[in-house]
């Protein structure tokens, strides 16, 4: 009896917390690293389409996002539909050459994701592939969520 | 004099807030961060053709024209067909290997043309180009079981192996421009 009690007794019953710190500065840097802050304020509503084979793209340096969508104008009403390249929205189809085009100069191998509201018609997606064929970004990605 | 020193503060910085400003920290960008990977459907726009240079002669046989009107409805080679069996054909076109003189060729030849209008909807256009995305999938996958007994998705991107089945099962899907109006 005696032995177990002094067994207990020797044992230090506290779990050592001076490793904690680092532990949560670990997980910290993780995720400063993979966050990616909001970079853009969407000016168009967007509800993705259902696909079942679809693709990762890993790389998301090389995206660059094309937003296609009724435009918000605010309290729940939509406009017509509009196209928004990074924070504006693009009002000349024909202006698309040649962003696409200064975005291709700096990362040649530009992926452009196109984000379509999947109740869109497909002439204005036409007249943006058009573009992007003249501006020589030939790489496309229809943005789309998992059917489940 | 010795004893007034003594006294004075210590020089070392209390260390053990230090965590309470890393909690915080891990917690707002806990909070912000989005871990979302893009997913989609991946396509190669052809280049603009130059005018002086005729598009290559593809024999009809080769050509499967998928068309979808603005009411969402499908014709595949003239006839009317459902969305779901867009995949059986495409497989069976592709992969016919001249068997039958309608369908293609070889799965190298055999080219998919969907056609829309400018009005179809976005979504019906997705799904069909899933459909063609499926059957071209499958092809692969069955391909990559027959000859390597695995399947095609684990296969390293970049691979020898991937290559050859690729190489075997080229996606050729051509996205043609609209009719106006």
């Amino acid at each position: 009896m005696s032995k177990f009690k002094k067994k207990q007794a020797n044992t230090s019953q506290t779990v050592p917390t001076s490793a904690m710190p680092d532990v949560v500065f670990m997980l910290l840097i993780f995720f400063m690293v993979t966050t990616v802050l909001r970079e853009v304020e969407l000016q168009v509503q967007i509800d993705y389409a259902l696909a079942e084979n679809i693709e990762k793209i890993e790389q998301k340096r090389l995206v660059s996002y094309v937003y296609i969508g009724p435009e918000r104008l605010g309290a729940g009403r939509m406009g017509e539909t509009k196209v928004q390249i990074d924070d504006a929205l693009v009002d000349d189809v024909g202006a698309i050459r040649n962003i696409m085009y200064d975005k291709l100069l700096e990362q040649p191998r530009l992926i452009v994701s196109m984000r379509v509201d999947r109740d869109s018609e497909f002439g204005i997606i036409t007249d943006v592939q058009q573009e992007l064929r003249h501006a020589g970004t030939l790489r496309i990605n229809y943005s789309t969520r998992r059917q489940i | 004099m010795l004893n007034k020193k003594r006294g004075r503060e210590s020089a070392d910085i209390d260390g053990s807030s230090l965590a309470d400003i890393a909690f915080l920290l891990l917690i707002f960008f806990l909070v912000v961060t989005t871990i979302d990977v893009d997913t989609g459907i991946g396509l190669i726009l052809p280049p603009i053709p130059d005018d002086t240079t005729p598009p290559p002669p593809v024999r009809e046989r080769n050509l499967m024209n998928i068309l979808v009107n603005a009411q969402g409805m499908v014709l595949v080679n003239e006839q009317p067909a459902a969305v779901a069996n867009v995949r059986d054909l495409v497989k069976e076109f592709v992969d016919n290997n001249g068997a039958n003189p309608d369908l293609s060729e070889s799965p190298s030849d055999a080219i998919v043309s969907i056609k829309t209008d400018r009005r179809t909807p976005y979504n019906v256009y997705i799904d069909m180009l899933d459909e063609v995305m499926g059957a071209y999938a499958e092809l692969r996958h069955q391909a990559s079981m027959n000859r390597f007994g695995v399947p095609f998705s684990s296969l390293e991107p970049g691979s020898e192996r991937r290559e050859v089945i690729q190489d075997m099962y080229p996606k050729k899907i051509s996205i043609a421009e609209p009719d106006q109006g």
